[in-house]
């Protein structure tokens, strides 16, 4: 479906959205970057009463389609450019180039549509017209900014791919860090003073569909202070450098990822599986795992 | 001079003293070992793998049986990250609940512990001593919620049944008798010539080897680190009750076998406080959603099982079912400083020191 | 030396009923086997806390003859407590056939009768029964100890039934 068969569609639409989709049109009016395309069909349906003939209902289909659509895709622009707000959103469509760009476009949209649906509820209900006024910046933020600088003077400018905070863990500063910088930038982040993170506590692995990650959670026993950190791969050939080196209590971990989601961990002493028997064909843990003998 | 050979020995998944199926296949030298390589798995259930097509209040019976020996502290910690995401709050008398049955289930899960180590190592009382006093903590688990091992009394929000008439009122009867006891195991045990013998100096490691191989729990801090989850990132009302965290020097079985009992002391300190401050009345649930759902995002939270850290990752699609849910299990991570510490041991400080460590299979394999 | 029954006043008759127990050989050895049953330690999960429990002081197994044996060479009867996965499979079919005639295998828990709680998972082998013969099941998650307890005492039972009326209860 091109631009310009839409912008059709939604001229036509223009004096038929009040009672086609009045819902629709009043996610667009929420999103910022969609704003100057449908302020006249919302401010339009708001005073006319939706007094008109029926419409054919394929059509209207069609045109709830075309609208959410193109606020997905300028809910796409605007996820992108804002950065860490929603970190649902975030995480998925970050930043990194191994991401399929589509899926996980679709994916954010679809996230933010539904915040954005939200916000529009509460618009409608509180009477404002701008979407909510910024957070208060998190208290650990300096500490991941501090976190961040540090890696990206002494490891390289682009290791970190995203930083952010994530609120619902207790604010827990997190950072999305490239697999082939990783080794370093934990190097760095165990031996800093101060704030050591001298203590892993936990490594998983996590299967989105899109991709493989890897998230390491951090803790400094001297400040108390948490971190997390996370590293995205591929899925068609899943590598992340292993940490064993810097944190010896990885090297178990490590093994278990690899046996239940297939990741490789080049650097790593003993890579085998640990699970599962030795002769077991696949990897459990990923979504489109077949076991080969259901009825045993 | 004795000509000797290498012999591969597996220590097999069915051997009386492995704790369950556990299995360490040793090279040994006449009787010193010198290279040993653990085998797991032979209990891997799949829970994680299960967790992803049952909703959060589904999950919580698979967490009793994950640390069978607590299942308390695992179905908390489960619980406890939800209503963490979900931002909901648990009122008093539930928190106060959760609690008294947390420290009660530390103490059967140490009692349990003392009795098989001592079993292994070749005492054959305690185990009787040990399984008696933890009878009286079962029966008191089967009258709050009617299961002996495994619960599955914690809900998303608060707990699901309330202490029937005169349940505190035993366990402040309880207080004083494991007291009592407690002093006369240590009468018993503790200053044994041979028990000594057997268990000191064995299995020594720094403070910078233990968080480096992230050990937690008696592991830890018998070599002085100063790290219990209950006091470092309290949760829960912990922070309202005083209790003092016994901590060790010289990161041996010895060190390690006094923290665990002096735990179930502090343990015992814990309760005659809370049994004082108990809530005459109140709701064991709070106010929590038909549906269990919490928002998209992801969380790590970890809390403090007689094992040392049980931590559970829930990464979630704001659906009733979570999309990933990874469980850091104690006993998994402290399992693995075993092949280090056995190198150059002989093969009857190998059942000692794998005791000391204090494994559940369940867990290791989950 | 022959006995005729016919022969016997009904004093003597009552006498001797009080006296002398009149048997089979075959009954003679199923008493005995059934009342000194040692089952091979096979605590495999949660099951295998409440068979210790079980054999602790408070619901005391010694009492019936039973003493866990570790070595399976000198035990009877195996008491499967706990979940098989598949990786545990072949090893436990190789200790049966390790444990000598006569022996009988209890499968204790829900694990081990028919999977269990996990009965959906990848790892786990859907019932115990699937290597080897089974004799008694016992239901429970984890069972009582006095439905353990029962579940030995079913097995004894049988065992003195298969030798009394020389039926199997079920077809091996």
């Amino acid at each position: 479906m091109s631009d310009e068969k839409e912008k059709e569609l939604e001229q036509s639409a223009e004096p038929k959205s009040e009672e086609a989709a009045p819902a629709e049109a009043a996610p667009a009016e929420a999103t910022p970057a969609a704003a100057e395309a449908t302020p006249k069909p919302a401010a339009e349906s708001a005073p006319s009463a939706p007094a008109a003939p029926a419409v054919d209902p394929e059509r209207e289909a069609k045109l709830k389609a075309a609208a959410e659509a193109r606020a997905a895709r300028a809910a796409a622009k605007a996820a992108a450019e804002a950065g860490g707000e929603a970190p649902a959103a975030a995480a998925p469509a970050g930043a990194g180039g191994e991401v399929d760009p589509e899926k996980a476009a679709k994916i954010a949209a679809a996230a933010e549509a539904r915040a954005a649906r939200a916000a529009a509820k509460a618009a409608a209900e509180g009477g404002e017209a701008a979407p909510a006024e910024p957070k208060p910046p998190s208290p650990k933020q300096p500490q991941l900014d501090e976190a961040a600088a540090l890696i990206r003077a002494s490891v390289a400018e682009d290791a970190i791919e995203e930083a952010y905070i994530n609120e619902l863990n207790d604010h827990m500063p997190t950072l999305v860090i490239r697999a082939d910088r990783l080794v370093e930038a934990c190097r760095l982040l165990k031996t800093r003073t101060g704030q050591d993170y001298t203590y892993l506590r936990n490594v998983s692995g996590v299967d989105y569909e899109t991709h493989l990650e890897v998230v390491y959670h951090l803790v400094s026993l001297n400040s108390k202070n948490e971190l997390a950190v996370k590293v995205k791969t591929n899925r068609e050939q899943p590598g992340i450098p292993s940490v064993v080196p810097v944190w010896e209590t990885a090297n178990w971990n490590e093994r278990e990822i690899y046996d239940l989601l297939g990741i490789d961990f080049p650097g790593h002493p003993d890579l085998r599986r640990i699970m599962m028997p030795d002769d077991w064909v696949g990897h459990p843990l990923r979504k489109d795992y077949v076991p080969l003998d259901p009825e045993v | 001079m004795i000509r000797t050979e290498e012999l591969l020995l597996n220590v097999g998944p069915q051997h009386p003293s492995t704790h369950g199926v556990f299995r360490i296949i040793v090279k040994l030298d006449g009787e010193v070992i010198t290279e040993a390589t653990p085998v797991m798995g032979y209990l891997h259930r799949g829970t994680e793998k299960l967790a992803e097509d049952l909703n959060y209040t589904q999950i919580i019976p698979y967490t009793d049986r994950m640390d069978y020996v607590s299942a308390m502290t695992t179905n908390y910690v489960l619980c406890h990250g939800v209503e963490k995401m979900m931002g909901l709050e648990v009122p008093e008398r539930a928190e106060f609940m959760r609690l008294i049955v947390m420290e009660l289930q530390r103490i059967a899960s140490h009692l349990v512990w003392w009795g098989t180590y001592l079993l292994d190592i070749g005492a054959m009382s305690p185990f009787l001593f040990a399984f008696r006093d933890r009878e009286i903590i079962i029966n008191l688990f089967n009258e709050l919620c009617g299961a002996r091992l495994t619960y599955n009394y914690m809900r998303v929000g608060g707990v699901k049944w309330d202490a029937p008439v005169g349940w505190i009122d035993k366990v402040r009867e309880f207080i004083p008798y494991m007291e009592s006891k407690l002093d006369e195991y240590h009468r018993l045990v503790s200053g044994n010539e041979i028990f000594l013998a057997r268990i000191r100096g064995v299995g020594a490691y720094d403070a910078q080897t233990a968080i480096d191989y992230g050990l937690s729990g008696a592991n830890l801090r018998s070599t002085g680190v100063d790290w219990d989850l209950r006091k470092a990132k309290p949760y829960s009302i912990y922070n309202r009750f005083e209790f003092d965290v016994p901590l060790g020097k010289n990161g041996d079985c010895y060190d390690r076998y006094l923290i665990r009992l002096e735990e179930i002391r502090q343990s015992l300190r814990i309760l005659k406080q809370a049994v004082e401050q108990f809530p005459s009345s109140g709701d064991v649930m709070g106010k929590v959603p038909r549906v269990i759902r919490p928002p998209a995002g992801e969380l790590y939270v970890g809390i403090e099982s007689p094992r040392g850290e049980i931590g559970v990752h829930i990464v979630s699609k704001g659906k009733a079912e979570p999309y990933r849910l990874k469980f850091r299990r104690p006993s998994f991570v402290n399992l693995q400083i075993l092949p280090k510490l056995l190198v150059g041991e002989t093969m009857t400080n190998l059942i000692t020191i794998l005791g000391g460590i204090d494994i559940v299979v369940g867990e290791v394999d989950c | 030396m022959e006995f005729n029954l016919e022969s016997i006043t009904p004093e003597e008759r009552q006498e001797l009923e009080r006296n002398v127990f009149m048997g089979t050989l075959e009954q003679l050895k199923a008493w005995a086997r059934s009342n000194s049953l040692w089952p091979l330690t096979f605590g495999l999960a949660c099951c295998a806390i409440e068979m210790m429990g079980t054999g602790a002081s408070h619901y005391d197994l010694d009492r019936f003859g039973v003493m866990f044996r570790t070595s399976p060479r000198q035990s009877d009867v195996m008491i499967v407590a706990g979940t098989v996965t598949k990786k545990m499979g072949p090893l436990l079919r190789r200790l049966y056939d390790q444990m000598p005639e006569p022996k009988w295998v209890i499968a204790m828990g829900s694990c081990a009768t028919a999977g269990g709680p996990y009965v959906r998972s990848y790892a786990v082998m859907k019932g115990v029964d699937q290597i080897v013969p089974v004799d008694v099941y016992i239901p429970g998650c984890p069972p009582n100890p006095a439905a353990l307890i029962y579940g030995i005492n079913k097995l004894q039972e049988k065992i003195r039934y298969e030798a009394k009326t020389g039926k199997r209860v079920t077809n091996r």
